[in-house]
């Protein structure tokens, strides 16, 4: 499919295939296996300029955005979705201060995550609220010039490697979700220290790991926006950022069919190649069909981010869900045309089936985008027939 | 500090063909790179401009289409490039083609260091780097492996021997031919690729050089390739079993012509 895509986005494609090709794939396995965080590969994604692309030029960035981000993170996942996840998730991070920050904020912390000089994270899970983010129970009580800090997030991606939290939390408890407030949080700030780092079925080259706060004192100029917005700004964050987990999951089974494609042409069984049967070939033939009506629907969803529109969660949603889902079905059925060899960790499929389900988790799982879209759904329905 | 890159396109494979009729590489349809050696030769002048200041310039002498490696140089951090085209410059051998890139040096406005590759993966011939500083009269080290400094208008470098290395110091201005190994080539940025796509590379011919026809392409070669030939491919030894003692005797009676007694 032509997407007729702008010379700079056909540019980030080209340089992380190659970064992919020269970089990623020798140790992904590696990474793999011994759950090790890809510290030399973000600084090879840094120096290629890869982390500018989702920052405004006043900032040190390229501002390219949405799309280019995208097709980031699907070249990346194409390879290895736990370095692709690493990536994102600094743009994740960034979101909120890209979104809401203050111009005083954004000159002070964007530069250095352009530069790639710093990661950062996005933490809004707790122990007792995943889905339901309102749920979120960590503290910030105001105390002069500072916010008091106290509780636990969880799960975080980028968790003891970013330098730069966005963290949601509450300043007025009493008023539940409404009285969330989004605040910057710099690793080293007294107080902060991480917790567990996770052992997890896929994306094993990310970092996932507890952060915890004991009366940490965060200066109230660390403030996102105004107090109580904390939630919204979580939100819209998170309405920004799927595009770039729904093109991770094109990503993911691009690299999947791409591997079954060659195993398929030199695998041979009863004396014939196997993707000369029509069992195979019909596989083939949905695993790519369903991968570029996924990759077609997220690019629109983040040229429609590009060309300024105001609301898109619900197709943000959307692209999320159907790509998710694909890339699911689509790695299992590349382990199946590997037959046993696909079940080994010899062979990358393994690794790509186990990465994939993660896409149908984080950032709101398929569930919860369900919701989003048919409450959109209903919303758009009762405005017509009034 | 200016720092000159010379670098060269070359077909991407080990094994070029040969035109039996004229003599000449046959290039059509295979996709061109720059010079494997070049790359570390590129990086090394990138990484002595990070830490000393000035610019890089990338130049090469080559058909129009070796364009398209000097914006893949410019998009890996050359600050600009020149293509010296001309078909005057038509069947240079390694003299001619140095001349050529040290009149550019010199219409550069000269430089402190040139950095070229130890040699081109299609001609082998590792002359044209030393062929520069021969006809800019500078100091040369040659089969570079590391270079340790550059300061106070001199520099300390490690240039590669058999069994061992050189430590050899020079004053500046200098050409170095490149080892790899000698650093790990950077990749293209993408503000970089974003620069080499509108980068004005400036053309040079011969009238810009101020080179006289006799100093340049086939009239400035004092070198003619007579006859490039594919050598006969060597007939298969033969192969023998046995016991040691076996083996020796039949050895012996090879290298003897028969004559190895009891
Ligand atoms: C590897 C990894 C990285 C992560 N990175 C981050 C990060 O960087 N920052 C961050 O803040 N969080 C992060 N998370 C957390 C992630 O966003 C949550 O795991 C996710 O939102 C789901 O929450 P939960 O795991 O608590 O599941 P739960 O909310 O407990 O859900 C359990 C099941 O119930 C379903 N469910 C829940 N509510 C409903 C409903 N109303 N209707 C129907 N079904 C429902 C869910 O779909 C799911 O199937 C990460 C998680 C993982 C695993
Ligand atoms: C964990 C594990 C344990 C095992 N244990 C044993 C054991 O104890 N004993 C033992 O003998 N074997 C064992 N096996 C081997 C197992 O039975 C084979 O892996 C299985 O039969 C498939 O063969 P294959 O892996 O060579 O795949 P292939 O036969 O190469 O098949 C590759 C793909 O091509 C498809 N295909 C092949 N032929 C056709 C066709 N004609 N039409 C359509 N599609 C076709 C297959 O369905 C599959 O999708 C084990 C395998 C694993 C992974």
């Amino acid at each position: 499919m032509h997407y007729h895509l702008p010379e700079d986005i056909l540019a980030i494609r080209d340089l992380c295939a190659d970064i992919g090709r020269k970089h990623i794939r020798p140790v992904r396995e590696e990474l793999d296996r011994e759950n090790r965080f890809p510290t030399e590969i973000m600084k090879v994604l840094a120096d290629s300029d890869m982390f500018r692309i989702y920052i405004p030029e006043a900032y040190g960035g390229l501002g390219l955005g949405a799309l280019a981000l995208c097709i980031a993170a699907e070249e990346l996942s194409r390879v290895c979705a736990g370095v692709a996840t690493t990536y994102a998730a600094n743009a994740l991070g960034a979101m909120p201060i890209l979104l809401s920050g203050s111009e005083e904020q954004k000159k002070r912390f964007l530069p250095d995550l352009a530069d790639g000089r710093k990661l950062a994270a996005f933490a809004l899970t707790e122990p007792d609220a995943g889905s339901d983010a309102g749920g979120i129970r960590t503290k910030a009580i105001r105390d002069g010039d500072h916010y008091i800090l106290n509780g636990t997030k969880q799960w975080i991606t980028n968790g003891g490697e970013a330098k730069i939290y966005t963290v949601i939390a509450l300043t007025d408890p009493d008023r539940g979700p409404r009285g969330a407030s989004a605040l910057i949080v710099e690793d080293g700030t007294p107080g902060f220290s991480y917790g567990k780092k996770e052992d997890k079925m896929g994306i094993r080259a990310s970092a996932t790991r507890e952060l915890i706060f004991e009366d940490c004192r965060v200066p109230a100029e660390n403030l996102i926006g105004r107090e109580g917005t904390g939630f919204m700004v979580a939100m819209k964050t998170l309405d920004n950022s799927r595009p770039g987990v729904a093109a991770q999951a094109v990503g993911i089974a691009q690299g999947a069919l791409d591997e079954a494609m060659i195993y398929a042409s030199q695998r041979r069984q009863f004396g014939q190649r196997i993707d000369s049967f029509q069992g195979i070939q019909f596989m083939l033939a949905d695993m790519a069909t369903q991968i570029e009506a996924a990759r077609a629907l997220v690019y629109c969803v983040a040229r429609m981010i590009d060309g300024g529109a105001k609301k898109f969660e619900k197709e943000a949603a959307m692209a999320k869900v159907f790509a998710s889902d694909t890339a699911m079905r689509v790695t299992t059925d590349a382990v199946q045309i590997l037959g046993g060899y696909g079940y080994m960790k010899e062979y990358p499929v393994e690794k790509m089936m186990r990465d994939a389900k993660i896409t149908q988790i984080y950032e709101g799982t398929n569930q919860i985008q369900r919701n989003v879209i048919a409450s959109a759904l209903i919303r758009e329905t009762a405005s017509r027939e009034k | 500090m200016r720092i000159v890159v010379a670098l060269k396109q070359v077909p991407d494979t080990a094994d070029v063909r040969i035109d039996p009729e004229r003599n000449t590489l046959m290039r059509d349809g295979v996709p061109s790179i720059m010079n494997p050696f070049d790359a570390y030769a590129l990086e090394e002048g990138l990484r002595w401009r990070d830490a000393l200041g000035g610019e890089v310039v990338a130049i090469t002498m080559g058909p129009p289409q070796a364009e398209e490696m000097l914006r893949e140089a410019i998009s890996i951090g050359a600050d600009r490039a020149v293509l010296l085209t001309d078909r005057a410059f038509a069947g240079s051998d390694t003299w001619a083609t140095s001349n050529t890139l040290a009149a550019a040096v010199r219409k550069l406005g000269g430089a402190e260091l040139v950095f070229a590759g130890k040699q081109a993966i299609d001609g082998d011939t590792a002359q044209v780097g030393p062929g520069i500083a021969a006809s800019l009269d500078w100091p040369q080290v040659t089969f570079v492996g590391r270079v340790r400094e550059i300061s106070g208008g001199r520099l300390l470098a490690e240039r590669f021997v058999e069994g061992g290395f050189e430590v050899v110091e020079c004053p500046l201005p200098a050409v170095l031919t490149m080892l790899k190994d000698a650093n790990v080539p950077r990749m293209p940025s993408l503000r970089g690729k974003m620069r080499a796509r509108t980068a004005d590379i400036a053309r040079w011919g011969r009238g810009d050089l101020e080179l006289a026809p006799e100093e340049t392409g086939l009239d400035g070669s004092p070198t003619r390739v007579v006859k490039i030939a594919t050598p006969e491919a060597r007939a298969g030894g033969e192969i023998h079993r046995g016991s040691p003692e076996e083996l020796a005797r039949i050895l012996a009676d090879i290298l003897l012509g028969g004559e190895a007694g009891e």
